[in-house]
């Protein structure tokens, strides 16, 4: 099974209600994957920040201090925003891959859940609401976001495990289905040099619009991408630094809706997912076609 | 209370509720509730007419009922709607979401706006209407059933279809009746693709009586039967011919 959600806003009045909306719609799927939960709140951009979600099994540990030894590693202030076992690390946009190093070094423990300009990243184990309340989602603002409940099939129920997959700068990916073809995949973009965190299949998935990305390709090419090469079922929902798109592989067995009106688009892995939105009665509400990608730009 | 006097309250009762019917808020009420109510309907219930407010995409709104009562859902619905329907009309008025009427053996389903995936599987018996589009493997396994889409339906629509007709006044995806049993197929768009041993045929004058008696039922006026084309079985998957083995 698995859940996935997703909202892109049109409407900027909408931007303070980001985190809630998606919240309510993600708890809405709950029945459908009680293992694990996450979100990606893609906020406001700043415009001379850059920012590392992390996580730690050992926040107290971990964390303390972070701020001050990062800072000195790398000669730029740093700023440290704990949430629960998740913490935001925000510097200056070209010293991201040198904090991340850093952190490396420092605290080997701690887990990148990804990195951006706006992207933050909250994922754990436990139900949508848990996963929701224990980061507070619902006070987040922001553009657009994805959101993920997860009933693990591919690998093990881990915070690692869980999704969405973030493997490319505000990039990240949720996935309901199971691709049978990941572990060629995975070897094929190690080769190209990309990094790989887990064995799970749909960091591959994640991995592999990355690394199109990286060679020129726009979302909806790189999505397009999917069809030939990965080999399973798949509906993913992606999230970029200004955009949001959605395939569903051409047997398109796992369910899939989606709604758009003048304020945001939506996508839900069912209905249930949309009945709340504002103006949802009046909403253009379609299944999306099989093999064919729907995307969208700020 | 004299006896006299409960039977002439009961009575009154009776008429009112035949008249009004029982409306069940969603928002208000679990779904077990609503299912349970229908369910201990008996023979000769006055409860016929029921009306189902709130639905917000819930699974398995009205499944297994067996009395012949008028269901109207103000809404749209999740998963299953209608599942094991024996008798009943039940009115969709927003859109369903997978298995809308899976394995309905008697009665009616329509749905207002448009159908998720598998619509009217494994289907027995019973009328189920589809007023939009109806997305992929649309009447899969059905076994009797009637569907009548009025809008589209996706791909592998009527895949090992085995009885029963399914009526598609717009287009069919690809695929459409794969290793199709004795369903009757017709459409009146474009077909994507013929799946495995699925064949265009010849529309004799019964198929053509059968068809316009269907359309009829359905709501669908002015569609006249000599514009679709009938689709279905070739009959050379019914056994194992050595000469396919390569095909496996």
């Amino acid at each position: 099974m698995c859940g996935i959600v997703g909202l892109f806003l049109k409407d900027k009045s909408l931007e303070p209600r980001l985190g809630s909306m998606l919240s309510e719609m993600l708890i809405s799927l709950s029945d459908r994957g009680p293992d694990s939960a996450g979100i990606a709140i893609y906020g406001a951009p700043s415009g001379n920040e850059g920012k590392i979600t992390i996580q730690s099994a050992k926040p107290e540990h971990d964390f303390r201090n972070l701020d001050a030894e990062l800072a000195r590693a790398i000669g730029t202030p740093v700023n440290i925003a704990v949430k629960s076992t998740h913490a935001v690390v925000r510097t200056t946009p070209d010293k991201i891959d040198e904090v991340r190093e850093a952190i490396q070094v420092l605290r080997p423990d701690i887990r990148i859940m990804g990195a951006g300009d706006v992207v933050e990243i909250y994922k754990e184990v436990g139900l949508p609401e848990a996963v929701v309340d224990r980061f507070d989602v619902r006070s987040m603002t922001g553009t657009h976001g994805i959101g993920h409940t997860r009933m693990a099939t591919e690998s093990a129920v881990t915070t690692m495990g869980a999704h969405p997959f973030s493997t490319g700068a505000d990039q990240c990916l949720v996935h309901n289905g199971s691709l049978s073809n990941h572990n060629n995949v995975r070897r094929e973009l190690i080769r190209e040099g990309m990094k790989f965190e887990t064995e799970n299949d749909t960091e591959v998935a994640a991995a592999y619009l990355s690394s199109q990305m990286a060679h020129g390709k726009n979302l909806g090419e790189a999505l397009e991408g999917t069809l030939s090469d990965l080999d399973g079922f798949f509906t993913f929902v992606v999230g970029t630094k200004n955009g949001f798109g959605v395939v569903r592989d051409p047997i398109a067995c796992k369910p899939a809706v989606m709604a758009e009106t003048d304020q945001y688009v939506a996508f839900g892995s069912e209905y249930r997912a949309l009945a709340k939105l504002p103006g949802i009665d009046n909403a253009r509400v379609w299944e999306p076609e099989p093999a064919t990608v729907y995307f969208w730009e700020h | 209370m004299p006896a006299i006097n409960v039977s002439k309250a009961t009575r009154e009762q009776d008429h009112e509720q035949s008249r009004a019917s029982t409306v069940f808020d969603l928002a208000e009420m679990p779904l077990r509730e609503l299912n349970q109510a229908l369910h201990n309907l008996t023979p000769g219930s006055n409860e016929t007419a029921w009306e189902v407010l709130n639905p917000k995409g819930s699974h398995s709104v009205a499944v297994g009922v067996d009395q012949p009562i008028t269901i109207d859902v103000r809404g749209s619905v999740g998963y299953y709607c209608g599942g094991m329907n024996d008798g009943s009309a039940i009115t969709v008025h927003g859109s369903a979401g997978p298995g809308v009427g899976e394995n309905m053996m008697s009665g009616s389903i329509t749905v207002k706006g448009d159908a998720s995936q598998y619509a009217g599987a494994t289907g027995r018996g019973g009328l189920l209407v589809i007023e939009g589009n109806a997305s992929s493997r649309c009447g899969i396994s059905m076994k009797g059933i009637d569907i009548v889409v009025h809008g589209n339906i996706g791909h592998m629509s009527a895949f090992m279809a085995q009885s029963g007709n399914l009526v598609v006044l717009g287009d069919a995806g690809d695929a459409l009746g794969d290793s199709i049993y004795e369903a009757r197929l017709f459409v009146r768009g474009k077909v994507e693709s013929l799946g495995a041993d699925c064949i265009a045929k010849e529309m004799r004058p019964e198929h053509l009586e059968l068809l316009q008696g269907l359309l009829d039922r359905a709501g669908a006026t002015g569609v006249k039967a000599a514009e679709f084309k009938r689709y279905g079985s070739a009959r050379t998957l019914y056994n194992f011919n050595i000469d396919n083995a390569d095909a496996y």
